[in-house]
Formats: structure tokens, sequence, C-alpha cells
């Protein structure tokens, strides 16, 4: 469950990213198909090249969710509940893939905040990622 | 090649305070008559059909492109072991607190900072961090060098290979900290499957 301190954290911690969110959403994405090509079967639309327009648009979109999720982090389920609708009626990803993007974010903020991804900021944004996985995941069955 | 690590001597020797090698976390968990579980128990014959799944043929050992091996030892030269041992550790008990159940004789792990400052967990992380410098040393033979310690982790120490696969991805966000944009896409491609590899590898003696 995540605390007050928790969405403290996290709403710093995004505030601490000076405008490069969308690169991070592109980049989070790039690193998950390196990582997990599995994950590529769910783009097979997509131009997967490096630095692809397609990437960097679709980076976008998710990051902008995240950021209104924070925005709205008091009602996870509210804010994110179209976003709930389209990943269970139309997406359905395999929830399993929720926990990649999560590790692979988490790999492009510490990247960039170094010493700043201390240990109980780690924690938080896991907790967070994890949350908005649930929630993605709640109307599927 | 290398081969297999040794397993540790004799419980309370220098098992640096974890968990008495025997009981694991059950003597935390209140273990009933006989603790051992049938699954673990090393006194089960192992059937015949699953002896011969041991010892896998050639073509089924993990492959590493030149790149791969590059990009891994390339970056664990530049690994202070202890440090980011300590900080690997730390941060799973922080991040996954149920991990704790392990390390009860740890003395404090009452919150963050507690985690990060004590002493046993530096020195432990150190430890498992140095033990998984094996793997970088013999990317061709990483099951026959966990052997010995996936055996220790399924009858003595009772750990779900679960906490491996948490372990690992703890220690690239670790790296990734670290290293900044050294540690590129496919720099943690390469770091992602060693740590699947390691993690299956310790899990691969479990019955």
């Amino acid at each position: 469950m995540l605390t007050a301190e928790d969405k403290k954290l996290i709403q710093q911690i995004w505030g601490k990213l000076g405008g490069a969110e969308e690169e991070i959403g592109a980049e989070a994405l790039t690193r998950m198909f390196y990582s997990y090509p599995p994950t590529k079967t769910y783009f097979p639309h997509f131009d997967l090249s490096a630095g692809s327009d397609q990437i960097r648009g679709h980076g976008k979109k998710v990051v902008a969710a995240l950021s209104t999720a924070i925005k709205n982090i008091d009602n996870l389920s509210q804010a994110l509940s179209e976003l709930s609708n389209l990943h269970a009626y139309n997406l359905r990803v395999d929830p399993v893939n929720f926990k990649f993007l999560s590790q692979c974010l988490q790999v492009a903020l510490a990247t960039r905040l170094g010493k700043d991804y201390s240990p109980e900021v780690h924690s938080a944004v896991d907790k967070f990622m994890a949350a908005v996985a649930s929630v993605l995941a709640e109307k599927y069955r | 090649m290398q081969g297999p690590l040794p397993v540790p001597g004799p419980p309370g020797a220098a098992n640096d305070g974890v968990q008495g090698a025997e009981e694991g976390p059950r003597a935390a968990i209140k273990a009933g008559p006989g603790s051992g579980s049938p699954a673990c128990d090393p006194r089960e014959p192992e059937p015949e059909f699953l002896r011969a799944t041991r010892s896998p043929p050639a073509d089924t050992m993990v492959q590493w492109t030149a790149e791969e091996k590059q990009l891994i030892t390339g970056l664990w030269g530049k690994v202070n072991v202890a440090e980011c041992g300590g900080e690997a550790l730390a941060r799973l008990l922080i991040v996954y607190p149920w991990t704790q159940r392990f390390f009860a004789s740890f003395g404090n792990l009452s919150g963050a900072t507690a985690i990060i400052g004590n002493p046993k967990v530096q020195a432990h992380g150190k430890k498992v961090l140095t033990s998984f410098g094996e793997a970088v040393k013999n990317l061709d033979g990483i099951k026959n060098t966990f052997s010995a310690l996936s055996e220790l982790h399924c009858d003595k120490l009772h750990v779900d290979p679960e906490n491996f696969r948490l372990l690992g991805d703890i220690l690239v966000i670790v790296l990734a900290s670290h290293l900044g944009r050294d540690f590129s896409p496919v720099c943690q491609a390469a770091w992602q499957k060693l740590v699947a590899v390691v993690a299956h590898a310790l899990a691969h003696k479990y019955h």
C-alpha cells in the first residue's frame, strides 16, 4: 500500500525530471524491447528501430498516463479507469509485462538520477508501478 | 573451466550470522516436527527420469554473443563489489520487506536507514555479489559454477528461487544508478540475461 511518504517521494522525483519525461518514456520502451524481446509481440505494427517516431510517440503517451496517475495518486482506479478498460477489452497485454516495463522505467530513472534514486525512492516507485499495473489489470476477468 | 564453488563449511563456523544452515527460516517460522519438507528431503531418491535431465546436452547451454560477453566483463571491471553488493542486498530488504524472513539473525532491520547501515547486511551483500562475480568469470559454465550453492539454497536455506529474480533485478537498478548513461539499453539487456541465467542456475538443483 502506498504510504503518504511514498506518495510524497514519487511526486518529488517526478518533479526532478525537468521535462525529460517524454524521453524517459521512449527510453523505457526501448530498454524493454531489448531486454524482454517477447514484449515486441504487442507492437507488430510499429517500427521498433532505435529512435523511431512511433516509439517516441508511444513513450510520450505512457508517461502522460503515469503523470496523470501521479496527480491523482489517491484515486488511481478512477484516474486510470479508461486505460483499465482499454487494457482489459482491447489490448489484453499479459500482466507479466507490466513488471518488465516497471523494471525498465526504473532503470531509465536510475541512470538519470544516480544517487537520487535512493532505496526509499526505489521502493516508492516500485510500489507505485505495481499499483498502476494492478489497476490496469483489474478488469481482466 | 573452473569447477563448482565450494559449499560453505559446517554451520556456525563462518556463516556470518545467516540463519543456522540446517534450519534456515523455518526456525523463525516455528517448524513442526520433521521440519524438512518432502520436496527438499535429501533422503528421497531422485527418480531416474529426472536424473536424465540434470546434465542437458551442450546445445542447450546458454549462448553468449561476443558483444554480450564484452558488455558484461567490461562493466564488471568498474563495479565496486563491496559497495554494490551491500547496496543491492539492502535494497532487496527495503523494497521487498518480506525477504527479511531469511535474515532474522541480522539484528536491526527496522527501516531503510537501519538496513543500509547494518554491518551484517553490508557484509553479506558483499559476499553474495562476490559469488555472483564467479558467474562473470565463468559465463560458459554458470550452471556448474552454482551447482553446490543451488543445493545449499534448497536443502539448507530453503529460499524460494523467486528471490533470486528479485535480487537480480535490483542489482541491475543499482548498476544503472552507479553507471548512468553508460548503462545503455543493450548493456542492460546483457545484464538482465545474466541475472536471469544466474537465478536459473541457483534454482537448477531444487527438488
